[in-house]
């Protein structure tokens, strides 16, 4: 019984590919597991948006939307009508076509990266065996488009917009990859199924998550910070700073391609968050032994929402970054923590397991990230500024 | 430590989230349609023709001598003097405006044309349930819509049109001496010139 609840959806696909000639079922069943992401995740898209300004508002002691339906669930169909019934402007100078297609990719890019990602216990789309490479690729195809954007709307905002988040999205998907190699080198695989496989064991009741060792601490917290700034949100929301280039790169765009951009952004945070719980959080694998009896799809959007509140959490606190400050944390304090976290990862995998294997490696984390964080301070000088080329 | 700071932060807005679920009193926001904030005195938005009594037209304190129309700095009142004259306030005959539009989507809510009115006919309004679907006619307020009675002046501004009112009544009171004493002078002029009539080109024979 528990395995039917588990496996319904699969079950379900498979009933109905049994009604299909054979021919037709390898392509039918793409279509149906795509048609599944393509509904499912836009609507928890729609879903998080309005989360999103009900916790913000709850942390500026506002009450957020209340007016469109009970608590105000409704508002995000009410800016859907809304940002489908607005006149869609395209400036005269603009690259007409890729201004179009700078959206499309975008949020094409963006769903592409769910082809890998394991939501449920036989649930995915395509077990690639390089599925973590795969996935790294496709996220680079939206820097590309956040480029498009910003060069076809023909803007100096726009450009200078495009310029920050192709500065920022390059400098993070280093240390963002790098977080990930851990994982990698203690699975042995860049399957995405392997890995979450190989956490869903448990010892007594604690699963063998990858996060609950010192290199997996380390490298989920350095991986989520990578994916906040990777996914363009505050506080490394430089490319969209209102103050400085109104908009950023999508300055530009109106009505529903404003609305596509926003999707893909959210889209392309979940699939990040999706991989942050794939590759440290144990994927679909229930985070306590006895609890494996609930279906193995709540647990991994049970996971992504967490993730999800955490972002809108820091949201809510954290001002926006100057960009000497951003570029600083990710090539004198990121870069290095990532290259370490191998190392450490390295020392872990041929150490004996015990006590003292986790004192080391829980040294070897902690001592260079206190070390480096003080020494980043002191190195800090404060003095008149000199401008070279103003004068 | 690195990211103390943050972790502080982050304390800070969990606190006031889920202190906004405690603590009503938090919540400072007023829910507009269904509650409001009381009526603010020193509040002002567009402006208003005031008119004594009950009929506007009849009441309308404006003389249509203009001035608001000059100063107005963005010029968004128009103004077309009557042919004929209709008693004031005072039983004095005055023109009035024939046409009177203010156009409230042009106006800027300087109160100028307040201060520059010798009559007291032009005062600032509080009302800013002023949204409309029609942008044009909607925000372009004619004689009529702009009327409004001193009860509701009273009503709004209650220490500036005790003011107005002790004014007008100092100057009703003068003009109604100043009227006594004319049917007075005529009544005595009357009685004394009635016996002699032909004694005031006597009278005035020595110039």
């Amino acid at each position: 019984m528990i395995q039917t609840i588990d496996q319904i959806f699969v079950i379900a696909k498979h009933w109905l590919l049994g009604y299909l000639p054979a021919g037709a079922q390898p392509l039918c069943s793409a279509v149906l597991s795509v048609l599944s992401i393509i509904v499912v995740f836009p609507m928890l898209f729609a879903f998080v948006t309005w989360i999103e300004r009900k916790g913000l508002g709850r942390m500026q002691n506002r009450y957020g939307p209340n007016r469109v339906g009970p608590c105000g669930i409704l508002q995000p169909i009410a800016d859907g009508v809304k940002s489908l019934t607005k006149e869609d402007i395209v400036p005269i100078t603009a690259d007409h076509a890729v201004h179009f297609l700078a959206p499309v990719l975008l949020v094409s890019a963006s769903f592409l990266d769910y082809a890998v990602l394991p939501i449920g216990r036989n649930m995915v789309i395509v077990d690639l065996n390089a599925g973590v490479l795969f996935f790294f690729a496709v996220g680079s195809l939206m820097e590309l488009a956040v480029f498009m954007a910003g060069w076809s709307s023909r803007s100096k905002y726009t450009l200078l917009g495009a310029m920050r988040a192709i500065a920022q999205m390059i400098s993070y998907e280093v240390p963002l990859v790098l977080a990930s190699i851990v994982v990698i080198m203690q699975a042995g695989s860049l399957s995405t199924v392997a890995i979450v496989n190989r956490q869903a064991a448990y010892t007594g009741i604690w699963p063998h998550w990858f996060v609950f060792t010192p290199w997996g601490f380390a490298g989920f917290v350095l991986f989520m910070i990578a994916a906040t700034a990777e996914s363009n949100r505050s506080p490394f929301d430089l490319p969209e700073g209102e103050s400085e280039i109104i908009a950023g790169y999508y300055t530009e765009y109106s009505g529903f391609k404003f609305a596509l951009f926003f999707m893909g952004e959210y889209i392309g945070m979940f699939a990040t968050g999706g991989m942050a719980i794939t590759l440290f959080l144990g994927g679909w694998s229930a985070p306590l032994s006895f609890l494996t009896w609930i279906p193995s799809y709540f647990w991994f959007f049970a996971k992504l929402l967490t993730l999800i509140a955490v972002f809108i959490w820091v949201r809510g606190t954290l001002p926006r970054l100057r960009m000497d400050q951003l570029m600083n944390l990710a090539w004198e304090f990121m870069l290095p923590m990532t290259l370490l976290n191998i190392v450490t990862a390295g020392v872990w995998h041929f150490m004996p397991a015990g006590s003292f294997r986790w004192f080391v490696c829980s040294c070897m984390v902690i001592v260079p990230c206190i070390l480096l964080s003080r020494g980043l301070k002191q190195k800090k000088k404060f003095q008149v500024r000199t401008y070279h080329f103003s004068q | 430590m690195v990211g103390e700071g943050i972790l502080k932060g982050m304390a800070e807005t969990a606190r006031n989230f889920f202190g906004s679920y405690v603590g009503k009193d938090r919540l400072t926001t007023v829910q507009y349609p269904e509650q409001r904030d009381p009526r603010i005195e020193a509040a002002r938005s567009f402006p208003f023709l005031v008119y004594d009594g009950a009929d506007w037209q009849q009441g309308m304190r404006c003389v249509a001598c203009q001035i608001c129309e000059k100063e107005c700095p963005p010029k968004c009142i128009f103004i077309e003097k009557s042919k004929d004259k209709k008693p004031d306030a005072n039983e004095k005959l005055q023109f009035y405006p024939a046409v009177f539009n203010i156009d409230i989507s042009v106006c800027m809510s300087c109160q100028i044309c307040v201060e520059v009115c010798p009559f007291d006919a032009i005062k600032m309004d509080v009302d800013y349930n002023l949204s409309t679907d029609d942008r044009f006619g909607g925000l372009l307020f004619d004689k009529q819509r702009l009327s409004k009675s001193n009860e509701y002046y009273n009503a709004i501004h209650p220490t500036e049109s005790a003011v107005v009112d002790a004014q007008f009544a100092v100057e009703r009171a003068r003009q109604e001496v100043k009227a006594r004493a004319a049917t007075e002078a005529r009544a005595m002029a009357a009685t004394n010139a009635a016996p002699n009539t032909p004694a005031q080109p006597a009278s005035s024979e020595p110039r």
